[in-house]
């Protein structure tokens, strides 16, 4: 078009109202006049032009994709019309291979499946083996467990935050949670020597109990932590580009994200108070003292919300396990599923044999089925797994939170703008490597 | 439905239900059953079949003609109200004569309970069950994986394709026990193969009926399109 357009804004500066107080920005009007969020000023039947439906391909090596996701969306113009996800570019048999190894040599699958939250997959996995073997593991186990859970959903969110809001164009919040998540990630490394892939469980413990001192990194990293968030959702919550661009994006009704099979923060973020922690407990997760954010509109901006105020709640569960933290054995005495002590298996006779035994025909669950779900960022989240009384499981299913959240995105991106897709499909927070596994 | 603005599991407890809290020391077999079970024998009779408690989880073996009123039922009975479903999956055992098990998760958010619905296919029959999309959203893509990696077929389905592996993909159903590791082809063939692939076989037959692309099909995959074709196979 030639000649130029001049544009009325309606705020001279975003993000505040006229006598200053920050507030949410609708950035459209509508046809009455009125201030609407972008979203809803676009009239709900578009006037027919005449057009051709083009089709178009996003992905699947597509950096806002996160991963190898592809799109094929047919457009109306700019708004989708059709969405068509195509999945598996990464999939690697995972269930298949399970069936071939003993119960602790899947763990280190199950780091790299979600492989943004690797410790809390692996304590997710260990929890189902030890419903099968009936194995009660030692308060202290429990409570360091808890620990490495609630440190994996903080890493996990902060990725999430830091790749969404780069996503929507503001790269700062990126720095600032992925150096705390380096933080997180310094810790881990100095609890069981491995920063992505931990496989820091066993059936029946820990891999490693803490080294000295490590608590106190703990306490100075949930001491500095709150700071970042707030920080973040200073840059964030109240800014008027991104209200602009989550307010009213993707709505999901509860009862339609309850039929939809969405978890985790998506089906909080939709109204419904679902928490694996809070209705399932595992862990003693029962007795700690937090609460459970729940959204309304269940939008993408109310995702945000959740999430971010999950990190303050991870924060407080992280510091009453601290004050918890009992001593005594990691590991349970039940010699069906722990090895022997090194110096005992390298000196006797009985503990060689023994330790012999459980490496090379690894330890034998009773014939049953389990299927323990627990509250992993992303949703919820269960290895259902069947014995038929061998070393190696019938069957190892995983419960992919990603998988079934993301199953719904052609009912949530359909009428929106092509550009909304990616903050659509950002919002759900999807890790390929549990997708497709 | 007018409280569809906020649901919350346990809401359908009365106000004095003990809360949740970890589960210790679960027997192997035995325990309190899941007394749905019981409304189901009540309602569908012969229809149900055993029903086992397993590490304090409750397993209904339901008849493969019933499985979609069994659902819908549970579903929508007030006293059940069996509203999300977890998951589908399926399990093949080493014994090759043992049956196939189709497996659904439900669980109840309202009333807080967890059912486990098995259906078993005998390995010489048809391997195929009726499709619970119609009930579960969720159930489009989970089926979707059953099928590809068992090649258990879902009566009703409405897009019923394979979702990990790609669509031409000939080697069978990789989960199930007879399909080895490394897969049926050699290295070379699987090889061969990649390299040999039509580019648009990268589109699914159903996005190639979009108007626009469909000029610049190459004339055979019109022709298969113009034959009804969908599955690319």
């Amino acid at each position: 078009m030639s000649g130029t357009r001049t544009i009325e804004v309606q705020l001279s500066t975003t993000g505040l109202a006229p006598d200053g107080t920050p507030q949410r920005v609708p950035l459209a009007v509508d046809t009455a006049g009125h201030l609407v969020p972008v979203g809803a000023a676009l009239p709900a039947v578009e006037p027919d032009l005449g057009g051709e439906h083009m089709l178009i391909n996003i992905g699947p090596q597509h950096p806002a994709t996160h991963g190898v996701l592809r799109l094929v969306l047919e457009l109306d113009g700019e708004t989708v019309v059709r969405c068509t996800p195509h999945i598996g570019y990464l999939h690697c048999g995972f269930e298949k291979i399970g069936e071939y190894r003993q119960y602790n040599q899947i763990i280190p699958w199950t780091d790299r499946e979600d492989y943004l939250n690797s410790i809390g997959n692996n304590v997710a996995f260990v929890l189902s083996a030890e419903r099968l073997f009936g194995i009660e593991i030692t308060p202290r186990c429990t409570v360091l467990r808890v620990i490495a859970m609630e440190l994996s959903r903080i890493i996990s969110h902060l990725v999430w935050v830091g790749t969404t809001a780069i996503d929507i164009g503001a790269f700062t919040p990126f720095l600032w949670a992925f150096q705390e998540r380096e933080n997180v990630y310094n810790l881990l490394e100095g609890w069981v020597g491995a920063r992505l892939t931990t496989s820091a469980t066993r059936v029946g413990g820990m891999a490693a109990d803490l080294p000295d001192g490590w608590l106190d990194g703990l306490r100075n990293f949930v001491r500095t932590f709150p700071r970042t968030i707030d920080e973040v959702d200073r840059m964030l919550t109240k800014n008027g580009i991104w209200v602009g661009r989550t307010l009213g994006l993707g709505a999901m009704g509860a009862a339609e994200a309850v039929n939809h099979g969405l978890s985790g923060p998506m089906l909080r973020a939709s109204g419904v108070a679902y928490d694996v922690r809070k209705d399932e407990p595992y862990l003693d997760y029962e007795t700690y003292d937090f609460d459970v954010p729940v959204g309304t509109a269940g939008d993408v901006y109310d995702r945000y919300l959740v999430r971010m105020e999950e990190l303050r709640q991870s924060v407080r569960i992280l510091e009453q396990a601290m004050r918890r933290l009992p001593d005594g054995p990691v590991n349970v005495d039940d010699p069906r599923v722990i090895l022997p002590p090194k110096h005992k298996a390298t000196s006797g006779m009985e503990s060689m044999i023994h330790h012999f035994k459980l490496v090379m025909e690894g330890p034998r669950p009773p014939i049953g089925e389990c299927y323990v779900p627990v509250e992993s960022p992303k949703g919820e989240k269960g290895y259902y797994l069947v014995s038929d009384g061998t070393s190696k499981p019938v069957r190892w299913r995983i419960r992919p939170p990603s998988f079934v959240n993301l199953s719904a995105i052609p009912k949530m991106v359909e009428g929106h703008l092509l550009s909304d897709v990616i903050a659509i499909n950002a919002s759900i927070d999807i890790v390929m490597g549990e997708i497709d596994r | 439905m007018s409280d569809a603005r906020v649901i919350t599991a346990g809401g359908a407890l009365p106000a004095d239900a003990p809360a949740p809290a970890t589960p210790r020391r679960v027997p192997h077999r035995g325990g309190a059953e899941n007394p749905s079970v019981a409304a189901l024998r009540a309602q569908f009779g012969g229809a149900i079949g055993r029903s086992e408690v397993v590490w304090g989880e409750t397993t209904a073996f339901v008849a493969r003609e019933r499985l979609l009123d069994v659902v819908r039922w549970l579903h929508a009975d007030p006293h059940q109200r069996y509203d999300y479903l977890v998951d589908v999956t399926a399990v093949e055992f080493r014994d090759a004569g043992q049956p196939l098990q189709v497996v659904w998760h439900l669980r109840s958010l309202p009333h807080r309970r967890f059912l486990r619905l098995k259906v078993e296919l005998a390995p010489e029959g048809p391997l195929s069950v009726p499709s619970v999309v119609p009930v579960y959203q969720s159930a489009d893509w989970l089926e979707r994986e059953v099928y590809d990696m068992f090649g258990i077929g879902f009566d009703g389905h409405p897009d019923l394709r394979r979702i990990l592996m790609w669509e031409q993909y000939r080697e069978g159903h990789p989960l199930r026990k007879d399909f080895p590791l490394r897969g049926r082809f050699s290295r070379s063939e699987q090889l061969r193969q990649a390299l040999a692939a039509n580019p648009e076989a990268h589109y699914s037959m159903n996005e190639l009926t979009v108007a626009e692309a469909f000029g610049d099909l190459p004339r055979d995959v019109q022709e298969r399109l113009a034959a009804g074709e969908r599955t690319g196979e």
